[in-house]
């Protein structure tokens, strides 16, 4: 799946996260994550947006969401030019001649364990998206219960920050 | 000064320069309808509040500025979410404010109380839940200054009761707070030469013209334009009399009911030139289709027109005005400098196609009274010279297509939301943004029927409209569609002519009523109505309940596969097809 990843700049007042999605349904977009949170000025929050290419035309999903009044930037995340991650809760079930290979597998995505009872454990486990469903299909050997994601979130790497003009919006046609 | 929500409220819209609001009172935003009374502002009390809202509508199209309505809370406002839809889809630029309940209500599914803000966010171009009564004046300035600026749309504001209750410090002019609203700039120069270069050395060129024309006053620059560099004009339904009718150069609507050399022009062009146009479906057909063998300049106030359906070969994004006086001039210096365009075969071709295929119906005097005789008469009785005003349908088709317009903001209509009922409301604010001026309304009777109780409206206020109803008995759009694509198996499009009796009604809401059944009286009829200047006038004509809209695209096809129809022989229909002229 060609996905693409959307950084976007909003206000931080209510609302706004109305806007956004009703701007996705009017336009039949589809997403395939949203998170949104704050940023270091309280007055701005930060959407990433990941939108399936293939049934989506970026181009349009970006322009239309420059539209929106409260949205203050749009940047388009190059995969290669971005550290993308995403944060999962994963409640996997204990067979008990299995347990030693479960934390071996934990061990080795570097996903720690929260919580552990006598018949579940809960990982958490911070990937790049690929990563993370290389976890969940070993994980999914030994019994997963329940999940959890956030959606994605990505930064540019590099000095440049989504603030600075230079690091701007991807040229409209 | 102290001073409460709702004075705040009269105030901002007194400092912004309204004239006039719209709107019907209740519940929850009764609070602003007190300090109403003591302000200069002219309030028209309607009917039904969607009526406001496509008051709000037909004063803007007519002035160009914003138009105001105002409404309750709840049902109140939902009532105005059909004129938001219509006022969005045609980037009309309109002001809606509501009540909404007091905010510690907000949630608790409260008497009157919708999410006006959630439900209206897809359709309008901003919207804004005010929660502090000292953000109000702010609130309203930034209403105005987005409903009006860069691609006009309607912004809506809501207010809760307790906020228009509460105190605040009077100040004004508000600071607008609007960091993510970009207008664009001025549009760059190098696209501008070379948009010129592609006119210039065009062959077979076509100006594609939108209501972005006639929103940023650029009818005149686009004369310049098209005489200078002698490529024929399109007006779409949305930029009727953005070039008139009778120049040379003009060759109608394009689209789905355009004319047949508009229509053809656009498929055998080698450039489009589209300015304030949108490729809408009713103007491509068949988008794959659409202008083959033709390169595309796009120029428009918004970047998301750009590409959206079809990908330009030069893009100007910009202020039309700015851009059709910059492209026109860049056009003078190259025909000054290399020489003028060679188009003259292509023009002579274009109209060749006028006479050949032009538009074409049959009034016999003793027969079925045809809508579109009385278009004709009423054109040449007012010699353009009157807004013409229509809904949705055939009458809509007919309106456009027969009626010789001369210039811009003469012609108010739904063209994107096609919305029935829109006529009657917009008639009535177009004519209290221009007084003194001759308003029509060219309506069918399925849309009269949707909002006609504004009628009442216009006879208390003093609103002398002309209202024509276009009586075919039958939702006769969808008539025809039925007709064509559906053997003939009428479902539900019956309306019956005689019920209501429109003399009657139109006299029962304090109009003059009066009714044309032949041919022959459409003159008398019409002159009798154009000379009542006391009342509004509602003119019932018995229209010939068969006729059809023809020319027709049929839905989904290709442009190149026009319908000529009934009056054309199958020889013209070939010859149209092989885009051939025929007639010298």
């Amino acid at each position: 799946m060609s996905t693409h990843t959307l950084s976007v700049l909003v206000e931080n007042k209510p609302g706004v996260l109305a806007h956004v999605a009703a701007l996705f349904s009017r336009r039949a977009f589809n997403i395939t994550s949203l998170s949104v949170g704050p940023t270091s000025d309280e007055r701005v929050s930060r959407m990433t947006i990941v939108v399936d290419g293939a049934s989506t035309p970026v181009d349009q999903v970006h322009k239309q969401l420059e539209k929106l009044v409260r949205v203050l930037k749009v940047v388009e995340l190059d995969d290669d030019a971005a550290i993308e991650r995403e944060l999962a809760l994963i409640k996997v079930s204990i067979q008990p001649d299995m347990r030693g290979e479960l934390l071996d597998v934990a061990a080795s995505f570097r996903a720690n364990v929260v919580d552990m009872g006598p018949e579940t454990i809960v990982l958490e486990a911070v990937c790049s998206p690929g990563r993370l469903d290389s976890l969940l299909e070993q994980l999914d050997r030994h019994g997963t219960c329940e999940l959890v994601r956030t959606g994605l979130i990505a930064i540019g790497r590099g000095s440049g920050t989504i603030t600075d003009e230079e690091a701007g919006l991807a040229v409209c046609a | 000064m102290e001073v409460t929500g709702a004075q705040a409220l009269v105030r901002s819209l007194e400092c912004q320069g309204v004239d006039v609001i719209f709107g019907l009172p209740g519940g929850a935003i009764l609070p602003a309808y007190d300090p109403l009374r003591s302000s200069s502002l002219r309030h028209i009390l309607v009917r039904h509040e969607q009526g406001a809202g496509h008051a709000a509508e037909g004063y803007a199209w007519a002035t160009g500025r914003v138009g105001v309505c105002m409404a309750t809370s709840g049902p109140g406002a939902t009532n105005l979410v059909t004129a938001l839809a219509d006022a969005y889809m045609d980037s009309v630029p309109m002001v809606a404010i509501t009540g909404q309940v007091p905010t510690a209500m907000i949630g608790t599914d409260a008497f009157q109380e919708s999410d006006i803000t959630g439900i209206t966010a897809p359709i309008t171009k901003h919207n804004e839940l005010v929660t502090d009564v000292e953000r109000i004046p702010a609130a309203i300035a930034e209403a105005f200054h987005i409903a009006a600026s860069g691609r006009p749309g309607p912004v809506l504001v809501d207010l809760p009761k307790d906020i228009l209750q509460a105190k605040s410090t009077w100040s004004w002019p508000p600071v607008l707070d609007l960091p993510g609203y970009r207008i664009p700039g001025r549009p760059d120069a190098e696209r501008i030469a070379a948009a010129a270069r592609l006119l210039h050395q065009a062959r077979r060129p076509v100006l594609y013209v939108g209501g972005g024309v006639v929103k940023s006053d650029s009818h005149e620059a686009l004369r310049e334009l098209a005489e200078t560099v002698q490529a024929p004009v399109t007006t779409t339904l949305m930029a009727r009399g953005a070039f008139p009718d009778s120049h040379p150069l003009a060759l109608g609507m394009p689209g789905m009911h355009g004319m047949y050399a508009a229509v053809a022009a656009l498929q055998e062009c080698d450039l489009v030139v589209a300015l304030g146009a949108r490729f809408d479906d009713r103007v491509t057909g068949k988008l794959a289709a659409f202008a083959p063998k033709a390169k595309v300049i796009h120029a428009d106030i918004d970047p998301a027109e750009i590409g959206k359906n079809r990908t330009p070969d030069v893009a100007i994004v910009g202020d039309l005005r700015t851009v059709m006086g910059e492209l026109a001039r860049a056009a003078r210096a190259l025909v000054d400098s290399v020489g003028p365009t060679d188009t003259a075969d292509w023009v002579a071709t274009t109209a060749g196609w006028k006479r050949s295929f032009p538009l074409r119906y049959t009034q016999d005097s003793d027969g079925p009274l045809k809508p579109q005789h009385v278009v004709e008469r009423l054109s040449a009785m007012t010699g353009g010279d009157a807004i013409i005003v229509a809904g949705v349908g055939q009458h809509q088709m007919h309106a456009s297509q027969h009626y010789t317009f001369t210039k811009p903001r003469s012609w108010i209509n739904s063209g994107g939301a096609g919305t029935m009922g829109f006529a009657v409301p917009a008639a009535m604010g177009a004519q209290v943004g221009r007084p003194g001026e001759l308003v029509v309304a060219i309506d069918g009777d399925g849309c009269f029927q949707m909002t006609a109780q504004e009628l009442a409206t216009c006879a208390i206020e003093g609103i002398p409209i002309k209202v024509l109803i276009f009586n075919n008995g039958f939702l006769g759009m969808v008539r025809q569609w039925q007709e064509l694509f559906y053997e003939e198996r009428y479902s539900e499009v019956h309306l019956g002519t005689a019920i209501p009796d429109y003399v009657k009604l139109a006299e029962a809401y304090g109009c003059a009523g009066l009714r044309c059944e032949q041919s022959g009286d459409v003159d008398a009829v019409l002159e009798k109505a154009l000379s009542i200047s006391d009342v509004p006038t509602v003119v019932d004509f018995r229209t010939h309940d068969a006729e059809g809209v023809f020319p027709m695209v049929p839905v989904g096809h290709a442009n190149d596969d026009i319908v000529l129809g009934p009056e054309f022989t199958a020889a013209e229909q070939r010859a149209a097809a092989r885009k051939e002229v025929i007639a010298s």
